[in-house]
């Protein structure tokens, strides 16, 4: 075949080469050898791929050690760990490890509590990623989940021990800081949103400028340093508020300014015409606000939302650095012990697909409900 | 009434409830009153601390001589003889070394991967939106803390990775061939300045020409002179430039220059992970740029390459300018993420610097400080930089 013919074999291959292509052939040409250049490029993804996937394979599956044997005092002996370095995974840190990881510092015995906290977390998320969810019962329940989730925490009722918040740790950390971060930040950042586009009080609008844009201009690391070091200069002597409570104000504070600038984009795509019309109804500011104007905003950024709180969501991982025991701490801490030393690449890839797991599927919800809400405009 | 002076078009104000404007006075007044009397609560409980602690406020500690040791600088320091201002500065200058090269990669590698994104091949589409996906839902101190771990499991210098001639891979770094520094190299740099603001002068001129004839001039004169210039000085000096090469001595390298495993663990995570969100900004902005354009690219002839950076990616570029800007800001925050790994940015030293003196308000407030001037200044530079780019309508 001449060259000259090729362009036209790429377009319609079934006519050019007189027998019909199946379907799977065509697609092969038309979507991986379409030109030489991209045969060329398909074909080296190809090769990599198959032999880094392949290495990856041996190394997690066929060569990786599961399991290790304990000695008389009951410590595991990781000497079979160290011989498969490099060679293969050592997942028996895993099956060792996981209750720490998880759970933390909290007692062994009590575990079961976090494991339902964890639980009724997952289960309120995912309730309120349903659309046909969305009433006010909701609201309801989240309130009594979050206090049944509190309660079973603390204990100290009906014959649960009491465990007192510096024992906490792991999973139900993270979810507790990322939860009750973003339920303290929204009212904030609605009242910020709503004050930076006040025109009739510009001190009230100066003031929700500088806090939206001090707050966004720093990192989050300098916000939770202050929490831990400047917050207990602040308080008279004798309160202390402890050291979980003071990362979490810091969250609010942080996830406020950012999800004011969502509230604020929300603000700005709503039609003049709205809250002019509920003014011409005699509705007072709050009954506009809160009838007319906040549903229809809030409705149009919702998947934003669900962006910036899936970049919260990764961000309590910070609260590492001022030794609060969420999940990558207790991740660290785990690989912290002599046996274990070495092993974190198993670690990091437990830490990395629990919080894949959470992250990926708010992500989808948030492209579900961009179609969802994309609905009206499309043809 | 004083409103009235100050606004005599204005409807007078009423003293009673129902008039919104003096609502708005007392809701202001108010509010500005209760943050104020936060403030003062605030301030007076601290200072009252602060004397019960025994610790001065105030930023004379910056003179104090500063012990702590400092892996990287770009700046002559001692340890216990230079000032914490001087160690602070360090950091100052680290945060910047780590942000600006941050910035250029990740820029770079995220349009690549945006591009892959939308290509026709499906298996790289597949893979760059895998990347992409896979990324951007890890948090980054944890991708941080596996690359950190990843230097670390690199052999000891005795036995360093030896890819290239002069090229070192081990637990210490990379460690790379430099130029040797020498008297006569002074004038070579500025020759090389000269030749690159010829070229600059020369790029421009050949541009209005082609605006205003519609014929270009060559460009290999700016080429030259690039090249040529330099050369020559160091020619007429006698001074070729010779390679400092790396090379082992007792337990570890001398000589060459040094990526620190710190930095490059932090420079890979942040390009990396930033990389996957530039890579979707760039392909919104491709996907914004009608496919109209494309077709009539096409029409003229260009090829798809060609059709890419002449036309669609301009126009991209406007729609592009104002995310990528929050981009910048977010890498430039996250390097505070240094003080996981024990890079020595401007977070670590200061953080540092608080423990040892306890001035924890001054240190923080540095901190602060310093993020945001670079956040201003980022921002003011890509505003200037948008509007210069920005369609130009009637």
């Amino acid at each position: 075949m001449s060259a000259s013919h090729s362009s036209s074999v790429e377009r319609a291959p079934t006519l050019a080469l007189g027998a019909p292509l199946s379907r799977a052939a065509f697609w092969l040409r038309s979507r991986l050898f379409a030109t030489p250049v991209s045969a060329v490029v398909s074909l080296a993804l190809l090769y990599l791929l198959l032999r880094w996937g392949w290495d990856f394979f041996g190394w997690a599956v066929l060569h990786a050690i599961w399991q290790v044997p304990h000695d008389a005092a009951g410590l595991p002996q990781t000497g079979v760990c160290r011989a498969a370095e490099g060679v293969g995974a050592c997942w028996a840190v895993v099956a060792e490890k996981y209750r720490f990881i998880l759970f933390g510092f909290y007692p062994y015995a009590q575990q079961w509590r976090p494991a339902i906290c964890v639980l009724l977390f997952i289960g309120l998320y995912a309730a309120s990623a349903q659309q046909r969810f969305w009433r006010r019962e909701l609201a309801l329940i989240w309130a009594v989940a979050l206090v049944l989730i509190g309660a079973l925490m603390w204990g100290g009722f009906a014959g649960l021990p009491l465990v007192a918040d510096d024992q906490w740790g792991g999973l139900p950390i993270t979810l507790i800081l990322a939860t009750f971060g973003l339920a303290g930040a929204f009212p904030l950042a609605v009242l910020a949103a709503l004050g930076r586009r006040s025109r009739g009080m510009p001190a009230v609008r100066m003031l929700c400028v500088c806090y939206i844009e001090l707050i966004r201009g720093v990192p989050l690391i300098s916000l939770l340093f202050m929490a831990s070091v400047m917050f207990p200069l602040f308080l008279p002597a004798g309160v202390d508020i402890d050291k979980l409570l003071r990362a979490q104000i810091a969250f609010v504070l942080f996830a406020g300014a950012y999800l004011a600038e969502v509230v604020r984009a929300g603000l700005q795509a709503l039609p003049k015409g709205q809250s002019e019309a509920a003014d011409a109804l005699g509705l007072g500011y709050w009954q506009k606000t809160m009838l007319i104007v906040l549903p229809q905003a809030l409705r149009q950024v919702i998947p934003m939302l669900v962006n910036t709180f899936i970049g919260f969501f990764k961000d309590t991982s910070l609260v590492l650095i001022i030794g609060i025991f969420d999940l990558t701490t207790t991740g660290r801490t785990a690989i912290d012990e002599p046996a274990w030393q070495g092993f974190g690449n198993e670690i990091y890839l437990l830490l990395a697909a629990i919080y894949f797991t959470f992250c990926f599927a708010m992500s989808r919800t948030s492209a579900r409900l961009e179609h969802l809400f994309s609905r009206g405009q499309r043809r | 009434m004083s409103a009235s002076l100050a606004a005599p078009p204005r409807r007078r104000l009423r003293l009673s409830w129902s008039d919104a404007r003096l609502r708005g006075l007392v809701w202001q007044v108010l509010i500005l009153g209760a943050v104020a009397l936060l403030i003062w609560y605030l301030a007076r409980t601290t200072a009252h601390n602060l004397a019960t602690r025994h610790i001065a406020t105030g930023f004379a500690f910056l003179d104090h001589a500063a012990p702590i040791p400092i892996g990287e600088t770009l700046i002559d320091y001692t340890p216990s003889v230079s000032s914490y201002g001087r160690a602070l500065l360090i950091g100052v200058l680290n945060t910047l070394k780590i942000s600006i090269v941050g910035c250029l990669l990740a820029t770079v590698l995220g349009t690549l991967i945006g591009i892959g994104r939308l290509a026709p091949n499906w298996l790289l589409a597949r893979l760059c939106g895998a990347y992409v996906e896979g990324l951007r839902d890890i948090p980054l101190l944890l991708q941080l803390l596996f690359w950190y771990g990843l230097m670390q499991t690199l052999p000891a210098p005795r036995r360093a990775l030896h890819p290239l001639a002069g090229v070192f891979l081990s637990n210490r770094g990379l460690r790379v061939p430099a130029l040797a520094w020498r008297p006569g190299d002074g004038w070579v740099l500025a020759a090389f300045g000269i030749a690159l603001l010829g070229a600059f002068l020369w790029a421009r001129h050949a541009a209005r020409r082609r605006d205003a004839t519609g014929r270009g001039l060559p460009l290999w004169p700016a080429a030259l002179l690039v090249l040529g210039l330099p050369a020559m000085v160091a020619i007429a000096l006698g001074a070729v430039p010779g390679l400092d090469r790396p090379a082992l001595h007792g337990f570890n390298f001398q000589g060459g220059l040094l990526i620190s495993p710190e930095y490059a663990a932090l420079l890979i995570g942040l390009v990396v992970y930033a990389a996957s969100y530039i890579a979707e900004i760039v392909r919104s902005g491709i996907l914004s740029v009608s496919t109209g354009q494309w077709e009539a690219a096409q029409a003229l002839g260009l090829r798809r390459g060609a059709v890419l950076r002449l036309v669609v990616l301009p126009q991209a570029l406007r729609v592009v300018v104002p995310p990528m800007t929050s981009q910048y800001l977010n890498l430039v925050k996250n390097s505070s993420l240094a003080v996981a790994i024990g890079y020595q940015d401007i977070v670590s030293i200061a953080n540092t610097t608080l423990n040892q003196t306890g001035q924890a308000i001054e240190g923080i407030a540095l901190i602060m400080a310093v993020y945001l001037t670079i956040s201003l200044s980022i921002s003011l530079f890509m505003n200037w930089y948008n509007v210069r780019i920005a369609l130009v309508e009637r």
